[in-house]
């Protein structure tokens, strides 16, 4: 074949997704090279990064709770439920205002740490999953066999009537979020100082995830909504009720999300009505980031944004001589959202589901 | 078959009794009290009140109430009763405990009032019970009326309605015309005096009535015996008219109204743009406000006499706005395209939030103003004429409107549209009739996104100024509720859409508050109830219904009707 | 006589399942050609291959003198190469005329200024598609029944709409996936009537999968047998009747459906 031949044949779109791809790595390998053998920008260190590091993987922490929602939903029904970061953000709202301020105010919370946090979660799991039942039932369940657009209309219009519902009830001001005092200050681990909150929030979205992990993979209903995910029909057929196991299904996602909004508002100290929109993006990339409709894909993507949105403005922008790194933190789990679903769009552990041919 | 109606009655009523619950609880109730419809005789905050109990009533009993009227009644009561339930408890409440408004900032003492008619818990709560008992029975009752009465009854009350809420612009509209003191026996400063509801109700009353019994019989049978000259006359003179009334607008509504419409058809403007994407090409881009951004930036760059600004005229900025956000739509497109339905709608929501926080990053900052923006835009001239007003820039903006109804028309009428529709329907089998799927969607794209920046050149011409909070995701979710209300792939839908969803909040400031609430509401109920849009088109329709079900939804007629296909 | 399509070694893995394996296949130019093989033989993937709907993962295609392998479905419907699918897939909510001038595609050229700018020739264009569709529709018998919803269609008439939209690209090979299937005895020999002028009076290939042992018979002179993706046998359906592996791979089997009864009551009336 000729040159001119394969120049012709070449789809222009594939040229410039190649371009596209190059121009972001140059852009990733001169960042990284310039910051560490040229010093590029503010000189960190050591106990720097390390704290970029923990505080990179409790957020991510959080974003792996928040996504396993997305992913569970996404694995029974194929739809993305735009309003997940909304049921995240009621139950940090709800614990936040009808519980934490009367447990600060009392002095419970700091005399009693442990059930004070307990009740908090209680408290901001059952709100969620009030919340996602109630979305799933008016909003899901009767559109099941619409168009695919449909359902994905209403849960836009889903989340922003809860948005704007919890604005109405507990007004649109930021509010504090209570955090117990011994959860204050750093703590020394092997020589490192580590931020309380950061290290304890990541050990408690450690153990969340790996029960949510048993209970889907011994428990009985777990099984079923395996099965649900796996062949809805056939499992109808096995005397599964599809319509149960995916209500328990968003109840689930909302348990999770319930549990990190606690340890969010812990972590930020505040909350506000339009807190979950971002955190509820994120989470989506990360389930997009370890392959949509895979649990443990979920909780790595969910680590592995929360870290390269700590280390990748220091590391990679700054040493591309940007002003203000720091208010792009936000450009870089976009971008990456955008360039995983444009060049690998079956994640890191998942199936290719994002485009429609094998 | 007895106890299930009286369940129903009973659940109808505790859910409205929910839904009146919440209104009270976000505060709607308290702020629509506020705004007078009639003067001295009826407020926003008591229809929002009260008004559900009506319906509940309507909804919970049906056509037997004609064959048993005491029982319909009954049930009414009932009704009403389960729908005062929660609210009464919510008094209950909020009188044992007061301290609950440091939790629900929305529960005050001035909602208390509201509630209980400023009578105390207990009377109070045994008088709203009655009022809601009394309006669910009265929305019982209605089904006795025969329905050639109930029709117009119901259209003149709505009329009425309407007519109070949006009074601004009949006010506007008078305030042009007549003295002062003339309009002041008819207009309050908000709502409008008992006589005016009174002619107002009574003139529609009787419109409605003639159409009922005479007017829809002549029109059909005029129809019947209409010759093709005839028709196509009648629609000559239908085009003059809406020609002229188009032109002279602005000088009846006056300035303040012509802003609302100035702003709506922006909106519209965008809304036929996106429509191109969503609705004839089903492509879900909820990054659209982006390319709005885009034609404000580069018209104000272009124009602006600051120190950012170039100084250039208008016109010349237009174009090369509009291609800005054309090339912007081709290059964020092509990546995007191959990606399925709602892959799409996050990668353009994730797109639009990356241009926001660029646009108010220090990045930016030296060249595009941050947070600050760019002030001083030039305004267009025309032979020598500013276009400065809102009546002069609603010119400017009908001209844009109708030119993308120009080209959505043709476009979906020839090649491209059948393109479209073919691969929205099945994108496997379009591509194996030879379509190239991203150039086709590409296409649609790269016109949605030029409307978008001829709506953004426009819009940074008309505020003088652009600044980066102008541009954010409500935008672009505001555009979308605005086609699916309207109906997805409709052109009269999308107009009608941008004067339901922007138009009306405009003139209700007291909505302002509850906007986003409302289209979230409106966004699921759309869905749920009329997937297909106010003013659907055709293809629409038949994608979303099977065929028997089209009938039911032209409304309540009780003669058989023609299929409409 | 000239090949219009040879197909050589081609090889179709979905993960560790082959479903196409090592298939050497030859065309020749204004042939009937039969593919048939029992449930699950592969035939159906060796059209998605041929129609680029997959891509091969060895082997190469070559259709009219082009290697056709890596192209993408809309350049190979534009080389000439039109399909109907098992279960019909017609564009349900468009009208029937709607359908056969989206089938036309390859062969339309106005651009989308065209009917911006009113340009004359794309009004041309559109007006003769319109009159070419029409044609089309009463050519595959659905006068008069051009603005009925392609659903709304009876089964049959569905069919022969899904035929005229593929032919409607103008075609030089025509690839049918059952084109009899749920088909009466009268519709079926109707079908086959129209395969045949098809291929005498337009002069269209025509490459089939059918299950009706009758109809691949009557019309194919070639076929070729398929079983677990191979080859199993290749001939005139008098050599294919005669095939002991054939015979085996739908008996020995037991394969479902209704194919090895039809072969063996075709077989036996036949000898």
């Amino acid at each position: 074949m000729t040159l001119s031949q394969r120049l012709k044949e070449t789809d222009w779109i594939d040229v410039i997704l190649w371009l596209f791809r190059a121009v972001i790595i140059i852009l990733i390998v001169v960042g990284i090279v310039r910051k560490l053998f040229f010093g590029a920008g503010v000189a960190y260190s050591t106990k720097d990064w390390l704290d970029f590091i923990t505080s990179g993987l409790s957020q991510g922490g959080l974003y792996a709770l928040i996504a396993l929602g997305y992913t569970m939903v996404y694995g029974v029904l194929f739809m993305i439920n735009f309003a997940h970061g909304e049921f995240f953000m009621s139950g940090a709202m709800t614990s936040a205002i009808l519980v934490g301020a009367t447990l600060d105010s009392t002095g419970f919370l700091d005399s009693q740490p442990l059930i004070s946090i307990i009740l908090l979660i209680f408290v901001s799991v059952l709100t969620s999953m009030v919340v996602a039942l109630l979305t799933e039932r008016i909003a899901y369940r009767p559109l099941r066999r619409a168009p695919r657009l449909v359902p994905l209309i209403t849960a836009i219009g889903a989340s922003f009537f809860w948005q704007n519902l919890f604005r109405g009830f507990f007004g649109s001001a930021v509010k504090p979020y209570p955090v117990p005092e011994s959860l204050e200050g750093r703590v020394n681990i092997m020589g490192f100082d580590f931020l309380k909150v950061r290290i304890v929030v990541l050990i408690a979205s450690i153990i969340a995830l790996i029960a949510l992990y048993l209970f889907v993979q011994k428990t009985r209903t777990g099984k079923a909504i395996r099965a649900v995910a796996e062949d809805k029909d056939v499992a109808t057929l096995m005397g599964i009720d599809v319509d149960r196991t995916i209500a328990i299904t968003f109840a689930v996602g909302a348990f999770m999300a319930g549990i990190a909004a606690v340890l969010w508002g812990m972590t930020f100290k505040q909350v506000n009505f339009t807190m979950g929109f971002v955190p509820g993006i994120k989470a989506f990339t990360a389930a997009v980031l370890g392959g949509i409709g895979s649990i443990p894909g979920a909780a790595l993507g969910g680590f592995f944004l929360g870290l390269i949105e700590a280390v990748g403005p220091p590391l990679i922008l700054e040493g591309l001589n940007l002003p203000g790194v720091h208010q792009l933190k936000d450009v870089i789990a976009f971008t990456l959202l955008v360039l995983v679903l444009i060049f690998r769009p079956q994640g890191i552990l998942g199936e290719k589901m994002a485009e429609k041919k094998a | 078959m007895q106890t299930q109606q009286w369940r129903k009655a009973i659940r109808i009523g505790l859910l409205t009794g929910v839904v009146v619950l919440l209104t009270c609880m976000v505060g709607m109730v308290e702020t629509f009290n506020a705004r007078d419809l009639i003067v001295g005789v009826l407020t926003l905050g008591q229809v929002l009140l009260f008004a559900p109990a009506l319906y509940a009533g309507y909804l919970a009993t049906g056509n037997d109430a004609t064959r048993k009227p005491v029982s319909a009644l009954l049930r009414g009561i009932v009704t009403g009763l389960c729908v005062a339930l929660p609210v009464i408890g919510l008094i209950v409440v909020a009188t044992v405990w007061p301290d609950i408004r440091k939790y629900f900032v929305n529960i005050s003492p001035a909602l208390l009032k509201i509630l209980t008619f400023d009578q105390g818990a207990v009377t109070g709560s045994l008088m709203l019970a009655a009022v809601m008992a009394g309006m669910a029975a009265l929305g019982a009752l209605l089904h006795v009326i025969p329905l050639r009465f109930r029709r117009p009854l119901i259209i003149s009350l709505a009329v009425t309605f309407g007519f109070s809420l949006f009074s601004d612009i009949p006010l506007n509209i008078a305030n042009q015309f007549l003295e002062r003191t003339v309009v002041r026996n008819y207009f309050g400063t908000k709502g409008i005096t008992p006589i005016a509801a009174i002619i107002v109700f009574t003139l529609s009353l009787v419109v409605a009535l003639y159409w009922e019994f005479s007017g829809r019989e002549a029109r059909v049978h005029r129809q019947a015996t209409i010759t093709p000259a005839q028709r196509s006359r009648n629609r000559t003179i239908v085009t003059v008219i809406s020609a002229v009334v188009l032109l002279l607008l602005p000088w009846i509504i006056g300035q303040y109204i012509s802003n609302v419409v100035d702003q709506v058809l922006t909106f519209a403007l965008m809304a036929l743009g996106l429509n191109i994407v969503v609705g004839f090409a089903g492509l879900l881009d909820l990054g659209y406000v982006a390319f709005f951004a885009i034609g404000a930036y580069v018209t104000a760059l272009m124009t602006s006499s600051g120190n950012l600004g170039m100084g250039q005229s208008f016109w010349v900025a237009v174009p090369v706005a509009v291609a800005a956000s054309t090339l912007a739509g081709i290059i964020l497109g092509v990546p995007v395209l191959r990606l399925r339905g709602d892959y799409l709608a996050i990668v353009t929501l994730g797109f639009g939030e990356i241009i926001r926080v660029l646009v108010v990053s220090d990045l930016l900052k030296p060249y595009i103003g941050g947070a600050q923006g760019i002030t001083q835009v030039e305004r267009p001239s025309i032979f020598g004429y500013d276009i400065i007003s809102p009546q002069a820039f609603y010119y400017l903006l009908l001209a844009g409107v109708l030119l993308a109804l120009y080209i959505s028309s043709r476009l979906r009428d020839g090649r491209a549209g059948r393109r479209w529709m073919a691969l929205r329907e099945d994108e496997d089998v379009a591509e194996a009739m030879g379509i190239h799927l991203v150039n086709s969607k590409l296409m649609a794209f790269a016109i949605g996104a030029a409307l978008a920046g001829l709506a953004g050149a426009i819009f940074a011409s008309r505020i003088a100024s652009v600044f980066p909070n102008s541009f954010n995701l409500l935008i672009s979710i505001n555009v979308l509720a605005i086609i699916i209300v309207g109906g997805l792939g409709s052109l009269p839908g999308v107009i009608l859409g941008a004067f339901v969803l922007v138009g009306l909040p405009e003139l209700l400031r007291e909505f302002e508050e509850y906007r986003l609430l409302m289209y979230g509401v409106l966004l699921i109920v759309m869905m749920l109830v009329r997937p297909e849009g106010l003013w659907p088109s055709a293809v629409r329709r038949r994608e979303l219904h099977a065929e028997g079900e089209i009938a039911e939804h032209e409304g309540i007629q009780p003669e058989p009707v023609q299929p409409l296909m | 006589m000239t090949n219009i399509l040879e197909a050589t070694d081609v090889t179709k893995r979905f993960g560790g399942l082959v479903a196409v394996n090592q298939l050497s296949f030859a065309i020749p130019k204004g042939s009937i050609v039969s593919i048939i093989g029992p449930n699950g033989a592969g035939k159906t993937t060796f059209f998605n291959c041929i129609t680029g709907f997959y891509q091969i993962d060895e082997g190469d295609i070559v259709f009219d003198g082009h290697s056709i392998k890596g192209k993408s479905p809309d350049q190979i419907t534009r080389q000439g190469i039109a399909r109907t699918y098992q279960n019909i897939r017609l564009f349900s909510n468009m009208s029937a005329i709607e359908n056969i001038l989206v089938g036309m595609e390859p062969r339309l050229t106005s651009r989308w200024f065209g009917p911006l700018f009113r340009l004359p020739q794309t009004r041309i264009e559109e007006e003769k598609a319109l009159v070419e569709a029409n044609e089309l529709l009463n050519f595959v018998g659905l006068r008069g029944k051009g603005d009925n919803l392609a659903r709304n269609l009876p089964y049959g008439d569905q069919r022969r709409l899904e035929i005229a939209r593929a032919l409607a690209g103008g075609p030089k090979l025509l690839l049918l996936d059952e084109p009899t299937a749920g088909m009466n005895p009268r519709e079926t020999a109707e079908t086959t009537e129209f395969i045949r002028n098809l291929r005498d009076k337009v002069g269209i290939t025509v490459l089939l999968i059918e299950h009706d042992m009758r109809v691949v018979m009557g019309i194919s002179e070639d076929i070729t047998v398929l079983d677990y993706g191979e080859k199993i046998a290749g001939g005139t359906p008098a050599e294919i009747q005669r095939n002991t592996r054939v015979i085996e791979a739908y008996l020995g089997r037991g394969a479902a459906g209704s194919a090895h009864l039809q072969l063996n009551q075709q077989t036996e009336t036949e000898a």
